[in-house]
């Protein structure tokens, strides 16, 4: 016990709290949605090119945050808009995206400072890596995520739900989904360097399966999965900080001992 | 009520998209209380229809006025989609989501609408079960769901896609007894596209038959004389 209220003496792990708990209570409530209208790969394609346009970034001298942004935000828009009318099936367009944009950061590191330490926590994240400018930007996408839940909760629903009738009945659902998408893309850009790029998606999908398994009303489960997912990281950066584990993947396995859970609580009712 | 209230009329219009029409010189009205069954093949612009009647897309040409679309009074049951069967909502939260399109960025339902929405699911049979989770209902549940949503935007006009598609038999009765009622004792105008032939002659007042070569718009006995309906509605009775 001791040992954990030592732990928030150290800076650098306040503003890993401050930064994760907003971080994962964006990515859950937007999870729901995009959970539901089956676009749960997204954040894992959106998380590879994020990587993708990190390496490009360290590797140019730009700086890493400013430059994966809007790369990110575009591949985002792309994903959810473009994929509707392509001919190609919007999974497969995720996992050609997701893919490409790997192995271009790879190669692109690979040729010029060669597999450093950054990438590396690029890759699996790292608690180090939340400076001052990243805590402002979370407390500014939680403000601008929590707006759009509050004022924009019906209409939210209703395209989630369905968007024909949504748009037949003169909701802009165009205008939502790509308001969703960017906004996932900026959780996606700020939490991949502290939970990682092949961890981050998990903070979008496993808070709205679990609070899917536990809640029959849309409310019920935006509520929950938002706070599970605080919860789960909570929980997730004390263990990791007690056993020296990496954060990314004990947060993922916090928040899939919960999931396991909530599945035995549907069975057992 | 004024029973020749015209709430949608095209005249000579040509729909389709990109410039390719897939139906041209099409004039038809629907007035308050009317009863229509469209009915053709696949691809042959029935959907199309329904999105311009909508106000989704607009005519290639020729003229399309919908003053119930203008004043939010359409009521629209689209087919389902999968990933819909299993959403965790309730049936209230999916009623009232019908209202949307009569409020801007309020934020709350009013009492108002929470009652007409009680009132609207009392009329579909699905009252008691407004604190029940959608994906636990059956699909004839599920669809008398959004018909009541349908209803909380509906003032006149009721526009359904294949409503029946995957209902049992009993189910499906059951959904064209609700039908006739709104009809009959609401006056409520529904537009209806189907393939269930043998039903749509029976239930619908007026046919509008769409195919490749051209549309025909009648009564049933007028549609069941003509070339269209021998040939593809011959064996609905």
């Amino acid at each position: 016990m001791k040992l954990l209220i030592s732990m928030f003496a150290y800076p650098f792990i306040l503003r890993a709290f401050a930064v994760g708990i907003l971080v994962s209570l964006c990515a859950s409530l937007l999870g729901v949605p995009l959970v539901l209208k089956r676009y749960s790969m997204i954040g894992d394609g959106l998380s590879h090119v994020s990587f993708g346009a990190l390496a490009v970034a360290v590797a140019c001298g730009f700086s890493p945050l400013w430059f994966s942004i809007p790369v990110v935000v575009l591949a985002a828009f792309f994903l959810l808009r473009v994929a509707e009318k392509s001919r190609v099936s919007a999974d497969a367009l995720i996992a050609v995206f997701s893919a490409s944009a790997l192995s271009i950061g790879i190669l692109v590191t690979s040729l010029t400072t060669g597999m450093t330490t950054d990438v590396d926590s690029y890759m699996f994240g790292s608690i180090l890596a939340m400076s001052r400018s990243d805590v402002v930007l979370s407390v500014t996408l939680t403000l601008a995520v929590l707006i759009l839940f509050v004022l924009c909760y019906h209409k939210i629903f209703a395209v989630t739900f369905d968007e024909r009738f949504s748009r037949a009945t003169g909701v802009r659902a165009d205008a939502y989904k790509t308001l969703i998408s960017i906004l996932t893309a900026l959780t996606v850009v700020l939490g991949m360097r502290m939970m990682g790029a092949m961890l981050i998606s998990s903070l979008i999908i496993f808070p709205a399966l679990s609070a899917m398994r536990l809640f029959k009303s849309f409310r019920a489960v935006v509520l929950c999965a938002g706070a599970l997912s605080v919860v789960c990281f909570c929980a997730g950066l004390s263990a990791s900080y007690l056993l020296s584990t990496p954060v990314g993947a004990t947060v993922v396995v916090c928040d899939l001992s919960v999931f396991l859970a909530c599945c035995l609580i549907e069975k057992i009712r | 009520m004024d029973n020749n209230e015209i709430l949608f009329s095209c005249r000579d219009a040509a729909l389709g998209y990109e410039h390719k029409p897939l139906l041209e010189h099409l004039n038809f009205k629907v007035r308050r209380g009317d009863y229509i069954c469209v009915v053709g093949e696949n691809g042959s612009g029935k959907s199309t229809l329904l999105r311009s009647m909508l106000g989704l897309i607009r005519p290639l040409s020729g003229e399309i006025e919908c003053p119930a679309q203008r004043e939010g009074k359409i009521g629209y049951l689209p087919q389902q989609t999968e990933a819909q069967r299993n959403f965790p909502a309730t049936v209230e939260e999916i009623v009232l989501s019908g209202f949307l399109n009569r409020r801007g960025l309020c934020m709350l339902y009013s009492r108002a609408e929470k009652a007409d929405a009680l009132m609207n699911m009392g009329k579909l049979g699905v009252l008691e079960l407004r604190r029940h989770c959608y994906r636990d209902l059956s699909g004839g549940q599920q669809q008398r769901v959004l018909l009541a949503r349908a209803l909380c935007a509906a003032e006149s006009l009721l526009i359904l896609d294949e409503p029946v598609t995957g209902l049992d038999p009993a189910a499906t009765q059951e959904l064209y007894k609700i039908l006739r009622y709104l009809n009959e004792k609401e006056n409520m105008a529904i537009v209806m596209v189907t393939h269930d032939l043998t039903a749509a002659m029976q239930e619908a007042k007026t046919v509008l038959h769409i195919g490749r070569s051209g549309w025909f718009c009648g009564s049933v006995a007028e549609y069941l004389r003509s070339s269209e309906g021998k040939r593809f509605g011959g064996d609905g009775r």
